[in-house]
This record gives C-alpha cells, sequence and structure tokens, in this order.
C-alpha cells in the first residue's frame, strides 16, 4: 500500500521527464516546420514526385512574374 | 516494510529548475532585442526561420546563463539576490549546470547556423564564450570594469539578429550593439548602489566596493551622458525616423536627468529615503532600453503606410 503513495519527489521526477518530452516534442516539430520552410522557399510545394513539371511555374510566367 | 515516505529528500530538480539555470529574464530581453535585429534588418526572412533563430539565439543565451551560474555557484551562495538560484540552494548539481550549459550552447550554435547562416551562428558562439570565458571566468572577478566589458555580451542580440537576416554586420547593427552596450554601465551600477554589501561580502570587485559609491555615482553619469549621443546618432541611419527620434529625445533627457540627481546627491541623502532615486533610475533603464528597441520596430512596422524611416 505504502509503495503507492505518492511522493514529492515523484511528482518533481514527473514534472521534469515530461517537460523533457515536450521539449522533444516541440524540437522535432520546429525542426520539421524548418525543413518545410527551407525546401519550399516561400513557394508552394507538391511532394509526390522528384521531375520538373511546368504546369507549377505557369502561374508565375502568364503573371509575368519571375 | 519499507515507507516510501521516509525517504530522505533527494535534492532532486524538477524541470523548472532547469529552466531558471537558463535566467528566463535576461532571456527574454535578449529574445526582444535579437527579434528587433533581425525584423529591422532590410531583408525579409521566412517566419519559420526567424522564429526559430531568435528561439536558438534565446538558448544560446541561455546556455551562458547554465554556465555563469556553475562558474558562480560560490559568490552566489553569499549573494542575497542569488541564493536562491538552483546551484547554490542544492537543488541542481554544479555539474549538471555545466553539462546542460555546453550541451546547450553547442546545440544553439548549430541549429542556428542551419536556420541561419554561419555568421550569426559565429557570432552567437562568440557571445557565449564572452560571455562565459571572458566575463565570468576571467573578468568578473578580477575588474570593476567587470560590467562595462561583460555588457558587450548582452549587447550582441541584436546585432546576431540582424544578421541572420542580412547574413552580415553594418553600422545599424553595430549602433544598436552599442546602445546596449553603453546602457549596461549605469544600469547596473544602479543596482550595485542600492544592493549595498552584496557585491562586497561576495568578493565581487565592483566599482562600489573598488573605488567607492561617489566614483560610482560620477560614472553612472558619464556614461549616461556617453550613451544619449549613440542612441540619437542611431536614430539617423536607416532603422530610426521622427518616431524614434522623439521618443529618444525624450527617453534620454529623463535619463541624464536621473544620473544628474544620483550624481547630486550623497550617501546620506541616499540612506535618508532608501535609495528611492537609485531604484527609480533602476526601473526607469529598462523601460528605456525596451522602448528604444520598440522604436525601431515602430519605424518598420509603418513603414508600409509610408509614416515609418526617414
Amino acid at each position: 500500500m505504502a509503495i503507492t503513495i505518492e511522493h514529492e519527489m515523484h511528482k518533481r521526477r514527473f514534472g521534469r521527464n515530461f517537460g523533457v518530452a515536450m521539449v522533444l516534442i516541440a524540437f522535432v516539430a520546429l525542426v520539421f516546420g524548418l525543413t518545410l520552410a527551407k525546401v519550399s522557399g516561400g513557394g508552394s510545394i507538391q511532394g509526390f514526385d522528384h521531375t520538373y513539371r511546368p504546369a507549377l511555374d505557369q502561374p508565375a510566367a502568364a503573371g509575368g512574374v519571375n | 516494510m519499507t515507507d516510501i515516505r521516509s525517504f530522505e529528500q533527494t535534492g532532486e530538480a524538477g524541470f523548472g529548475d532547469y529552466v531558471a539555470l537558463l535566467k528566463p529574464r535576461v532571456m527574454s530581453l535578449v529574445v526582444f532585442t535579437a527579434m528587433v535585429g533581425l525584423l529591422v534588418a532590410p531583408v525579409a526572412v521566412h517566419p519559420m526561420v526567424a522564429f526559430a533563430s531568435v528561439l536558438f539565439i534565446a538558448l544560446g543565451g541561455g546556455a551562458s546563463g547554465a554556465l555563469n551560474m556553475w562558474w558562480d555557484a560560490d559568490i552566489d551562495r553569499v549573494m542575497k539576490r542569488t541564493q536562491g538560484r538552483p546551484v547554490p540552494s542544492g537543488r541542481v548539481a554544479p555539474e549538471e549546470a555545466l553539462g546542460l550549459g555546453l550541451a546547450l550552447s553547442g546545440i544553439a550554435v548549430v541549429m542556428l547556423a542551419l536556420a541561419a547562416n554561419f555568421v550569426a551562428a559565429g557570432l552567437l558562439a562568440f557571445t557565449i564564450f564572452f560571455y562565459a570565458v571572458i566575463y565570468t571566468i576571467w573578468l568578473k572577478r578580477s575588474t570593476p570594469q567587470n560590467i562595462v566589458i561583460g555588457g558587450a555580451a548582452g549587447a550582441f542580440p541584436p546585432m546576431i539578429g540582424w544578421a541572420v537576416a542580412t547574413g552580415g554586420v553594418s553600422i545599424e547593427s553595430v549602433l544598436m550593439f552599442a546602445l546596449i552596450f553603453m546602457w549596461t554601465p549605469p544600469h547596473f551600477w544602479a543596482l550595485a548602489l542600492f544592493m549595498r554589501n552584496d557585491y562586497g561580502n561576495a568578493g565581487v570587485p565592483m566599482l562600489t566596493v573598488t573605488h567607492g559609491r561617489r566614483v560610482t555615482r560620477n560614472h553612472i553619469l558619464g556614461y549616461t551622458l556617453a550613451l544619449a549621443p549613440v542612441a540619437l546618432v542611431t536614430g539617423i541611419t536607416s532603422i530610426g525616423g521622427p518616431i524614434y527620434m522623439g521618443l529618444a529625445i525624450v527617453l534620454n533627457v529623463i535619463f541624464v536627468l536621473g544620473a544628474w540627481r544620483i550624481w547630486r546627491r550623497d550617501e546620506d541623502q541616499a540612506e535618508a529615503d532608501g535609495f528611492r532615486v537609485e531604484k527609480k533610475f533602476f526601473r526607469f533603464s529598462l523601460i528605456y532600453l525596451f522602448l528604444h528597441f520598440a522604436g525601431f520596430l515602430a519605424e518598420t512596422a509603418l513603414r508600409p503606410y509610408g509614416l515609418g524611416g526617414w
């Protein structure tokens, strides 16, 4: 019975582990977001193939903007 | 049967103790000034890159704070203001603070290099080195000019923010650096005047201890007078404008006036009213710096509407 009693130490240990978990999740999200920003360079991306598709450039070409 | 409640307190730190090692209050100033440096630069940065860069600059600043707490644990134990910090209070072991500081320094510099560029990362690495080694380990305990030279570490963030956007250093970023660099001594010496014997007991050669309080008052006035032209000259560069200039004139008149009031007082007068003028000057110094950088930001924010800048 006594072993189940929550000690203050457990609370702190849980808080610390929870905090580290949150930091790691946030870091993963940040690197993912950063990757998207770097890869897209501010434009839209379609990631299902790796070949050049002129269709993606047409709106820009039609508008006369490079 | 062993009762878990009978265990000795382990001194295990909570998550908040590790956050406290990173000096979150100092970090808030780093975040704000770095963000302003980045936003007022003439090159647009992707919001995600900007967010990540400011975060890693703050992390680097926090890491140097942890290294500072590792080295200074002995004097932090003596000073009233710092006794509750995680290392002197025994919640975090000094080696943990060192490990955290070194690890976060590495992560912050590498990630800033990947998120932004090598110039910004190099400046961040130099800032951490400057604060932890040049200031904390070397100068803090050896010269009364510690605050002046150490202030450079706190002055780098807007320069790093500018480098994130532009990839370089220019007159504007140097002037933002100079603004914080010149502001730091009067800010800290005012604190040293009313914190009384704290630094003396810890054996830190603050100007108040080595040269006396009269000399400190003279120095506060001198540095405040030297700071004003720096603040005003920054206003005529590309990051300044009429809003900033108006703000800077008002703020510097009040700041110089405050420094003059500190200068003309002696210890008996200060003692009599509980260092009211010194405390007021210290509090205003925080507003002073915040509003100068808010002024730069306002000039940039209003530029699209034809209001900001010259």
